[in-house]
């Protein structure tokens, strides 16, 4: 059996910079696309593109509505591996008014490619997508010049954008940048290396995929984290079954009444059986009894595992609650600053409240104050702001009906990030990522 | 209990796992009443492994359902119902031959018809009778392109339908289940796998699977390049002929759009290799029914279809 890591990366370009191409092309060249994909698209290249080519941009052509435009409209997510690794791409629309998409891409990736083409250089638009990037804390950032063929291959403007967009990012704290000159359309050192770049010396674009180090491979370095999901409890179970008439004919399975588990997803860090830890947010400690999983007990459990964890004292403990490590516990909190993006066609205000849902805990939000707005053009920060539209970036106040349990989102993803949820239409308005709170 | 000691960094089968028992309990504490689709296909197997490590030692708090065109494969309604029993769980049965006799859909004719189309009716009926309000689904997303933008909380409204345009943005691992009453959500814990993770997790977790999964002698007539199985009453085309092939199946759909492939793979281990070196995807290979249009599972989906 194959023991391979996974890695989720994002990609985002601006309009024809070859961003489908290049997905084609990694699909392609990894030998993913299977041969009645690769008959649509040989049938749809000969239909719409000009010079009848394989156009390998037309491998990730999704929906029909977006075929009509010629745009990609949502997040679509692929998948691919090699003999090292498994890949899923969430390949992310780079026009302006999808910010939304961009976000959300970004939301769950572990690394970054921003496609930038040679003969444009750095524009606003590829500020915009590594500015997002380094937003959603994403710990890998890949900047692929592409299109080097219309350059005739020449290393000045490689090296010339990769500096700009090092300089760039290096304002905005992104700790590992690489620069890797490609060309997606004829497989320049995508997957094999090219031999028209000789002055390049660097990974080849799937090479680094393969190779850049993964958080989980860490899990000791972030303090642990691990929020209630659900309480396994075969009595309450009964219960519940018999309010549902799930099991009407309950009766087969002896069970386990006494047995009383909390259940959910490591967070961060590493929980072990034996160690103190504190319940937030009523404070309670106790120890870990024991770490279950439908496979035997386990001494210790890292993120992001789903686990299922007995503690030593009987604790009213339930969904929403949070166990942590004492002396590392994040701040209890009803006080938030964050950074929001909008995704909703209806603006938001101060005053408007609305459903949060941090972690695996909802709470209701009032939204205190709009501080202050990010000009998504300039990426300067405008104050005096009285509303957020549609895919605006920006810095609000907010204060919670319940207790969240918070760590700053550049410390903890987990804890750190929230949605917002519209409390009438009930759809999804808003991620936020916690800068402080109290 | 045995113990697990485990250094090694985490494979994606063990990610991949994870985040689906996730999802599994997101649902169950975030919706009223659940239900888990069950098929008795590979990927609702694996679905009622994950829902066992999710919840137990406690019962599943939800029904299985299996939607019964009453053409499938006798050898997977014989699985379904030896792992219901096993599992102690309650399943529920939806019927579309109860659908054509209370007259809510029509039976297609002729030799090409199929019970495919009327799956949704029936589904769409169960869902509203038992007032489920939530349905898992083993749907993967690298089934087919209208999948690959999918959400894992994929809202329906009260028709039941899916607006592939106003999808709710689904960020990290925070899941919406808001709804509004008659208003319900598929959820898809199998979204991020492709159809090697379920073979190869299948052989890890030692699961078993019906027996067309395996290369086996059946009567088969090729129509438009696919084998179908023959079975007493199928109307042939001219020039169809039946023959005995080895075949084995990719998917367990309705016996009528459901193709077999030629293979020698009797074991879970021939399968895995064979599907790892597979140059067809799973669809396009043995489903008729995606074949219709370029946007066939498309039209279908916004439909309320699985």
């Amino acid at each position: 059996m194959s023991a391979q890591g996974l890695l989720r990366f994002t990609t985002a370009g601006s309009v024809d910079d070859g961003k489908s191409t290049l997905i084609g092309r990694l699909l392609y060249d990894t030998k993913q696309v299977l041969e009645d994909q690769l008959v649509q698209v040989a049938e749809a290249s000969r239909r719409r593109s000009s010079d009848g080519g394989l156009d390998l941009a037309l491998i990730t052509d999704g929906l029909r509505a977006e075929r009509e435009q010629g745009i990609t409209i949502d997040v679509a997510y692929r998948y691919f591996s090699t003999g090292r690794r498994r890949f899923i791409i969430a390949d992310v629309p780079g026009h302006k008014q999808y910010t939304r998409n961009m976000v959300t891409g970004a939301s769950t990736a572990d690394l970054s490619i921003v496609l930038i083409d040679a003969r444009k250089g750095v524009l606003e638009q590829s500020k915009r997508h590594a500015y997002i990037s380094a937003l959603l804390g994403i710990p890998h950032l890949v900047v692929c010049v592409n299109k080097m063929d219309l350059v005739d291959f020449r290393e000045g403007e490689f090296t010339r954008i990769a500096a700009e967009m090092r300089a760039f990012l290096a304002s905005l704290s992104v700790p590992e940048v690489t620069a890797i000159p490609i060309s997606a359309l004829r497989g320049d050192n995508v997957v094999d290396r090219s031999g028209r770049m000789t002055w390049y010396h660097g990974p080849t674009l799937l090479e680094h995929l393969e190779t850049v180090e993964l958080e989980v491979d860490h899990p000791d370095e972030t303090p642990m984290r691990f929020p209630v999901q659900w309480v396994i409890r075969p009595g309450a179970a009964v219960e519940r079954a018999d309010r549902t008439g799930a099991f009407e004919d309950a009766h087969a399975r002896p069970l386990d009444t006494d047995y009383r588990g909390y259940a959910g997803q490591v967070a961060s860090g590493v929980l072990r059986t034996g160690d103190e830890v504190v319940v937030l947010p009523g404070g309670q400690q106790t120890r870990v009894a024991a770490i279950d999983s439908y496979d035997g007990t386990r001494p210790e459990a890292c993120a992001p595992l789903s686990v299922t964890v007995r503690l030593e004292d009987e604790l009213d403990v339930s969904r929403g609650d949070l166990l942590c490590t004492p002396g590392e516990a994040p701040v209890v909190a009803r006080e938030l600053e964050a950074t929001i993006c909008w995704m909703s066609e209806r603006p938001l205000r101060a005053g408007d409240r609305l459903w949060i849902k941090h972690t695996t805990r909802s709470a209701q939000a009032i939204v205190v104050a709009l501080d202050e707005r990010v000009n998504i053009e300039s990426l300067e920060a405008e104050s005096d702001v009285d509303a957020f539209a549609l895919n605006d970036i920006g810095r609000v106040r907010l204060r919670t009906s319940a207790p969240l349990m918070c760590d700053p989102y550049r410390c903890n993803r987990a804890t750190g990030a929230f949605v917002l949820i519209d409390s009438a239409e009930n759809s999804t308005v808003a991620a936020g990522m916690i800068q402080a709170a109290r | 209990m045995s113990s697990v000691v485990d250094h090694t960094p985490l494979t994606h089968l063990k990610v991949l796992e994870s985040e689906a028992i996730h999802i599994m309990r997101e649902v169950a504490a975030e919706f009223e009443r659940p239900v888990l689709l069950f098929s008795g296909g590979k990927d609702s197997i694996v679905l009622l492994r994950l829902a066992e490590k999710a919840f137990r030692p406690a019962r599943f708090p939800f029904p299985l359902m299996h939607v019964d065109t009453g053409d499938n494969f006798p050898e997977v309604v014989a699985f379904r119902d030896r792992r219901v029993a096993e599992l102690g769980e309650r399943l529920v049965v939806a019927s579309v031959q109860e659908s054509i006799d209370r007259g809510r859909v029509v039976e297609e004719r002729g030799p090409r018809a199929s019970r495919n189309r009327l799956q949704t009716t029936t589904l769409l009926d169960a869902i509203a009778e038992h007032r489920f309000d939530a349905a898992f689904g083993g749907a993967r997303r690298d089934e087919e392109r209208a999948r690959a933008k999918e959400r894992v909380f994929s809202f329906r409204d009260d028709f039941g339908q899916w607006d592939p345009k106003s999808q709710r943005p689904e960020l990290w691992n925070l899941y919406n289940g808001r709804i509004r009453p008659g208003e319900h959500v598929r959820a898809f814990p199998l979204s991020n796998w492709t159809e090697l993770d379920v073979w190869e997790y299948i052989a890890q977790e030692e699961l078993a699977v019906p027996s067309i999964y395996f290369a086996h002698e059946r009567p088969v007539f090729v129509r438009d390049g696919m084998l179908y199985a023959w079975r007493e009453g199928a109307e042939l085309l001219d020039g169809e002929v039946v023959e005995t092939a080895r075949v084995r199946y990719r998917t367990v759909g309705d016996m009528r759009c459901t193709g077999g492939v030629r293979s020698a793979a009797s074991t879970l281990e021939q399968v895995v290799t064979e599907i790892a070196a597979t140059r067809v995807t799973e669809r396009g290979e043995t489903r008729a029914d995606d074949r219709v249009t370029e946007a066939a599972m498309e039209d279908r989906k916004k439909a309320g279809y699985f």
